[in-house]
């Protein structure tokens, strides 16, 4: 089957190899790299909901210092141990089991990072975090990168990136979506996008919807209740 | 709740480094004078005397006090060893330190050496405060039923006031579980400003309608004993059967199927198949709650179980907002931690989320965990490991 049937642009085709072939290893970031732009962007005393806060880290500091009021809510037992160590308020639930009764616009930020792709219900959440909070600030790894389009359009293997380390039958990234996806759900919900920063190529930078190549990992501030 | 506890853990004697050692409780007594103590209930109380212990030291500061509510049927003996047991329904102290040893005492979750730790008895209850058992100085007489009704907004209230005489003016953290739990809300409902921290254990705002019915037949039982006597029977035979049988019912709502399951299963209580009998012991359950009672009796008082367990009935925490708990749960300004257990049929996962979720619609920064358990509803005795974790890590911060 040639290139041309599947009405896929040949120089989409070759610059992907051409990525392919000047790149060696993705850099290797210490932490994560979404915590790094939230504490950079945060404002000071706001309220903040942090969906799947693990250990707590970014919670607790935020809270001393940017003297946030901080929430959190975490399935792993291990993990939230950790956070209560830390003194952080944190919820011991499933977010795919429903929320507890948070009030509409309740928080002025409920962050989502690298979360939304393992949730059976990803709309679900994503629409119960618009409603609790002011602004969404989500991340997750952006399926359109060109190494995963390599790995299972050429290789034919599932992708295996730094932002997808698993393999296809232990990996808990149940819906998984690309940047473009993501920005078109946003448009046709009217949900709006007022910031974004990708990771590409271990550096850190701002984003926009025409980087579905190239970004690894996106991080987008939303604002808007979601259309039904 | 079971001050009997889980028996199958080693236990610290006295002289264990661990162990606060030998202790005695101390009594305060409140509306000595000429005003009585007004009762949530309507009813009026006086002289009023609390019994309670304390281990560790008073910082300076007096910022260091640890408050503890004690479950159903439990006391003020929390930690260490009587020093002097014995006397009526106190007997069972002689063999075992207070009923949450495992947990206090120094280098222990909640550890003496840094928290000034107290326990009272509520008011109804059997160990020192005043109760139905005690003599109405109007009569010269026990009070048996005569006694007025005590709500888990008396207990809290005398509890602070007792904070009162102790000269602390906030405590670190209130902590209990079960009706314990609930009296701990209740004094972070009543008097926000004075409790900084909130652990609550099997607990939740209310007891379900399920719970409401344990209750009823366990008094009910008590109440039909051939020996209760409108509750005047101090001179004579107490109502023993009928407290034995409240006591059995009332233990299997704190155990659940799943670990009588595995601590009995349909085994045969010393022989390996049925007598056919309908009246003697067959199986190994039938005898393991008979014991529960027969010693439980020997420790409690049939009146006070009836007292104890209205309280729990009536209490209701939505009533500081008016029937709405959210309401209720914006006066609370202490951080707090609740935990439920899966296997908990009185209190179950559901109940407590319910409180949580009120916190969190309120507006309140909260804590919740909630920890796989075949244990049932004694699982916040019996899960010592995990709940030592939390309640040391929540204390930490």
């Amino acid at each position: 089957m040639s290139v041309d049937t599947l009405n896929i642009d040949p120089a989409l085709v070759a610059r992907v190899l051409e990525l392919m072939s000047s790149h060696e290893a993705t850099p290797n970031l210490n932490g994560r790299w979404q915590d790094q732009v939230i504490l950079e962007v945060m404002p000071r005393e706001v309220s903040v909901l942090d969906l799947g806060c693990g250990d707590g880290e970014l919670l607790a500091t935020l809270i001393r210092t940017l003297d946030i009021r901080g929430q959190g809510v975490e399935l792993d037992p291990m993990a939230v141990l950790k956070s209560i160590d830390r003194g952080v308020p944190v919820l011991n639930l499933d977010l795919d089991c429903g929320l507890v009764d948070f009030a509409d616009q309740s928080f002025d930020y409920v962050i989502l990072e690298s979360t939304l792709q393992t949730l059976k219900a990803p709309m679900a959440v994503l629409t119960e975090m618009l409603r609790i909070g002011r602004r969404g600030i989500v991340s997750f790894p952006n399926f359109g990168h060109w190494r995963v389009r390599f790995d299972l359009a050429m290789r034919g293997r599932m992708p295996m990136t730094r932002g997808l380390p698993y393999g296809w039958h232990d990996t808990p990234n149940i819906h998984l979506f690309t940047l473009a996806d993501f920005y078109d759900w946003c448009g046709a919900h009217r949900v709006s996008v007022t910031e974004a920063y990708g990771l590409t190529d271990g550096r850190v930078h701002p984003l926009s919807a025409e980087d579905n190549l190239t970004a690894e990992e996106a991080l987008l501030f939303l604002e808007g209740e979601p259309l039904p | 709740m079971s001050v009997d506890g889980p028996s199958h853990k080693p236990v610290h004697g006295p002289d264990h480094p661990q162990s606060v050692g030998h202790v005695v409780a101390r009594k305060e007594v409140f509306f000595d004078g000429s005003e009585p103590l007004r009762l949530e209930a309507g009813g009026s109380l006086g002289p009023v005397e609390i019994e309670y212990e304390t281990y560790g030291e008073l910082s300076s500061r007096r910022d260091n006090a640890v408050f503890i509510c004690h479950a159903l049927t439990g006391d003020a003996h929390a930690a260490g060893w009587d020093a002097g047991p014995g006397g009526p329904l106190r007997d069972y102290r002689r063999d075992k330190p207070g009923w949450w040893d495992d947990v206090i005492g120094p280098g222990k979750p909640i550890d003496t050496r840094r928290f000034f730790v107290i326990c009272a008895n509520v008011v109804g209850s059997c160990y020192g405060s005043t109760g139905p058992m005690s003599v109405n100085p109007a009569t010269g007489r026990p009070y048996g039923l005569s006694f007025p009704v005590v709500t888990v907004g008396d207990w809290a209230r005398l509890h602070m006031m007792l904070l009162d005489r102790l000269g602390i003016d906030a405590l670190y953290a209130a902590i209990g579980g079960s009706v314990g739990g609930q009296q701990a809300l209740e004094m972070a409902l009543g008097w926000p400003d004075r409790v900084r921290r909130l652990i609550v254990l099997s607990a939740g705002r209310r007891i379900t309608a399920q719970g409401l019915g344990f209750n009823s037949v366990a008094r009910h039982s008590i109440i039909n004993d051939p020996y209760f006597n409108g509750g005047d029977y101090y001179g004579g035979e107490p109502p023993l059967m009928g407290l034995a049988a409240a006591r059995m019912l009332a233990h299997i709502t704190y155990l659940s199927e799943d670990s009588m399951g595995l601590k009995f299963g349909r085994r045969f209580q010393d022989k390996s198949g049925p007598e056919f009998t309908l009246t003697g012991v067959e199986f190994e359950v039938e005898s393991y709650l008979k014991h529960q009672g027969e010693s439980f009796v020997r420790r409690y008082d049939a009146n006070s179980y009836l007292y104890i367990t209205r309280a729990m009935d009536y209490y209701d925490a939505a009533v500081w907002g008016e029937g709405d708990l959210v309401k209720a749960a914006a006066r609370i300004q202490a951080r707090t931690l609740a935990v439920s257990f899966s296997s908990d049929w009185l209190f179950p996962p559901e109940l407590c989320r319910e409180l949580v979720s009120a916190l969190c619609r309120a507006g309140r920064p909260a804590t919740y965990v909630d920890i796989p358990s075949r244990y049932g509803h004694d699982a916040f005795l019996v899960e010592t490991e995990t709940v030592s974790r939390l309640i040391h890590s929540f204390l930490s911060n």
